[in-house]
């Protein structure tokens, strides 16, 4: 018997998968993130994080800053597929640059009384996380930096009375004067 | 040359700007702004359709047929949903297209209007860019924009939206612009470094294969001259996919036939046993490479290719090469006279001796006899009686498609319109209409299946309309032979709805369409019926009744490497549904 791996292969071949955060540089034009979203989702494609905005207003550009899961054969793919897409000026692989900024903020609700208050506010000052809006009965906390910090704060909040999160996904620029 | 006029109008100055002939459509409501404008001039003709679909494919084989962009004018709503299996095989097949569609008027869009959907969303993944127009003064320069966009780097389809409102809009029009895209600019000029690496490479192989695609048809006719140029020069073999079929001569020696799953015995084997490939425009589909893991395994390769995204996607390449066919082979045939290497003449000696042995198994044979018509027969017949003329082929899609890909032989590029990467079946007599505009004297015939034409079969009426003597060539077997045939090999001969019971009078349906039916079922008749064909000056559907059970062989079974071929001749007909292992038949 012949093993499979022919005209449309069944077997997933097992690979070491790796994640890589990239910014692309896009037109910020109708459509722009859908083209994008549905690149990734039509040809099965991981997103972890995403974050856009347009950053160059005179110009018209927006930077998309994406963090996304797969085997260096599709990490590849995905770079050759965003580029291939007409509004988009630039990708780059800020994993690849290697020690690239990554920064990301959370606002982190959280509600109880007494001793759990206390130790929530003890955490957040030691986090430097700021109290953003406050009463008696809950703290909203903001938190900036990278994101294994931000994982670690919110886990530590769970006991304290977690209510909900909302964070912004990564930003990230390549250290160094020059431009992307 | 900035000018004010409505948007209808900017439609037909874009169209003229940029060189357009022919425009296949069908009109509807949220496009008459721009079917008004088309009635009051007469510099461009418009080919009325008789379904949107088939405008798509008409101007698919315009566009092959030519090199140009084909163009195409469809109502907003079910206008635009018809032409979404055109734009998808456009895509696929990297084919350039304009299509305009209408809209319903930018106040109502999103308002579930009457003939309203999100044609931009919905053709987003199935184009190589789409645009909707919301204000006049940007349709000119979307216009020429998606010219641009359907005819750079890897060509492909491109979507215009335009609300009625906008048709009905005053605004300035502006000319074709000689200025940069601000971010599509894609490569066209190849490595040099690794040119050099690649010519090293040729230079120093034992068993070397070119093997190529729709890429060099793409690039255009020089693209296949300077091919021809490169692959004397050290006489290398060479085989092509069915997209490229043409860009080298079919009738030359160092030619191995078509490779892939239907391709020759010596084609493939030749890829299996190759240690150095040089793919040129191919992008190493799942129909070519067979199992992956055993594709090819002593190779170095080499890939040109002008899609960054097509290098690595299913094969690992040594050197990767981004750039146009056209200028890479140049560049490639200049590296190659520099350096004027001596090739190892001993080694391609014992290569072509290995070759010519896989030649003589003679993998197309089949065995015809006094009754029936094999269907491999009439195709040697319908090439015979058609090679000194000047011919162009289009196909739909199935067994037929493989035969006439295996038994017509092309020597010149862009004669082969077939819808290779989508698997369209339909697609044949639209594309024949859209090659007979572009060349109304040659003999253009579409190699049929009685299933898939069909499925257009409502563009004879286009056909009849314009004086298209199209030829439609149906090899009838009564089944969808290639459903039929994987039923046999894969799923116990349990033939479920692949017959087609109740099929039309062909000869009748030809003369309802205001064109002539011939019907043929004996061998001894075939080339008389073939020489009325061609000789009729109308269209015609020519019904060859030919043997219900032919297989289309060679073939490599799914989970099958290349050296692991099946053949006609080594498949008994108590055996047949053996032959494909029990992993192999989960694959398909």
């Amino acid at each position: 018997m012949s093993k499979p791996g022919s005209a449309y292969p069944l077997e997933k071949t097992e690979q070491k998968t790796e994640t890589h955060t990239m910014s692309v540089l896009v037109d910020n034009e109708p459509g722009v993130l859908a083209r994008v979203i549905g690149l990734f989702a039509g040809r099965g494609y991981n997103i972890e994080s995403l974050t856009v905005s347009e950053t160059e207003h005179e110009a018209h550009l927006s930077r998309i800053t994406m963090v996304t899961t797969g085997t260096p054969m599709v990490i590849e793919q995905i770079k050759s597929q965003l580029d291939r897409l007409v509004p988009i000026h630039k990708v780059i692989d800020l994993t690849v640059l290697g020690q690239s900024l990554e920064r990301e903020l959370a606002m982190v609700k959280v509600a109880g009384k007494g001793e759990k208050r206390e130790e929530a506010a003890r955490l957040a000052e030691s986090f430097s996380a700021l109290v953003i809006d406050d009463s008696p009965e809950h703290f909203v906390f903001e938190i900036t930096g990278e994101q294994p910090r931000i994982e670690e704060f919110v886990v530590l909040m769970q006991p304290l009375g977690l209510v909900e999160v909302c964070r912004t996904g990564l930003a990230a620029l390549a250290r160094g004067p020059e431009r992307m | 040359m900035s000018r004010e006029m409505t948007g209808a109008q900017m439609v037909l100055q874009a169209l003229a700007d940029q060189g357009v002939d022919h425009i296949f459509g069908y009109p509807g409501g949220a496009v008459l702004p721009i079917y008004d404008e088309l009635f009051q001039q007469d510099r461009l003709r418009h080919i009325l359709v008789r379904h949107e679909q088939g405008a798509l494919h008409a101007a698919e084989g315009y566009a092959r047929s030519t090199g140009k962009v084909g163009v195409v004018l469809v109502t907003s709503g079910p206008g635009a949903t018809n032409a979404v299996t055109g734009l998808t095989d456009a895509l696929m097949d990297s084919i350039p297209l304009v299509c305009i569609t209408g809209q319903v008027p930018t106040h109502l869009i999103g308002n579930d209007a009457f003939q309203e959907c999100d044609t931009v969303g919905i053709t987003r993944p199935c184009t190589k860019h789409n645009y909707l127009v919301r204000d006049v003064n940007d349709l000119a320069k979307i216009l020429h924009e998606a010219f641009y966009v359907a005819r750079s780097g890897r060509p492909g389809p491109v979507v215009v939206d335009i609300p009625k409102d906008v048709q009905f809009a005053t605004g300035i029009y502006t000319g074709v612009s000689d200025s940069q895209h601000k971010s599509y600019r894609p490569a066209t000029v190849g490595d040099d470094d690794a040119i050099a690496a690649t010519i090293e490479l040729m230079a120093n192989a034992k068993r070397p294969i070119f093997y190529t695609g729709g890429g060099i048809i793409n690039a255009g006719p020089v693209a296949s001259e300077r091919l021809r140029e490169l692959v004397r020069m050290p006489g290398y073999p060479i085989t092509s996919t069915l997209m490229g079929l043409g860009a080298y001569p079919a009738s030359d020696k160092q030619w191995l036939g078509m490779l892939g799953m239907h391709g020759t015995y010596e084609a493939n084997h030749a890829m299996h046993d190759c240690d150095v490939m040089i793919c040129l425009g191919a992008r190493f589909d799942d129909r070519i490479t067979g199992r992956l893991d055993a594709f090819a395994p002593g190779s170095k390769k080499i890939h040109v290719d002008i899609d960054r995204s097509s290098i690595n996607k299913n094969v690992h390449v040594d050197i990767p090469i981004v750039g146009d066919c056209a200028h890479v082979l140049d560049q490639m045939i200049a590296a190659w006279k520099a350096k004027n290497p001596k090739v190892d003449e001993a080694a391609l000696k014992t290569w072509w001796g290995e070759i010519d042995h896989w030649r003589a198994r003679k993998c197309l044979s089949y065995k015809q006899g006094d009754d029936v018509i094999m269907p491999q027969y009439a195709l040697e017949r319908l090439f015979a009686l058609t090679r000194d003329k000047d011919v162009y082929i289009t196909t739909e899609v199935g067994q037929h498609q493989m035969w006439a890909a295996q038994f017509l032989h092309f020597d010149e590029p862009n004669r082969w319109m077939t819808s290779g990467g989508l698997g369209t079946m339909g697609y044949g007599i639209p594309a024949a209409v859209g090659v007979q505009i572009a060349h109304p004297d040659s003999l253009v015939i579409d190699v049929a299946g009685e299933a898939s034409v069909l499925m257009t079969m409502q563009e004879m009426s286009t056909a009849a309309q314009y004086d298209l003597p199209i030829k439609i060539f149906i090899l009838n077997n009564q089944y969808m032979g290639m459903v039929r045939q994987w039923q046999e090999l894969l799923h116990g001969s349990r033939y479920s709805h692949s017959y087609t019971e109740a099929l039309p009078d062909f000869v009748k349906l030809a003369e309802a369409y205001q064109g002539v039916g011939i019907r043929v079922d004996k061998p001894s008749d075939l080339d008389d019926a073939i020489k009325e064909m061609i000789a009729t000056p109308k269209p015609v559907i020519f019904d060859c009744r030919v043997d219900q059970n032919a297989n289309c062989f060679p073939m490599i079974p799914s989970g099958e490497a290349h050296n692991n071929m099946l053949l006609g001749d080594d498949v008994a007909e108590e055996d047949i549904g053996n032959v494909v292992s029990e992993t192999g038949k989960v694959m398909v």
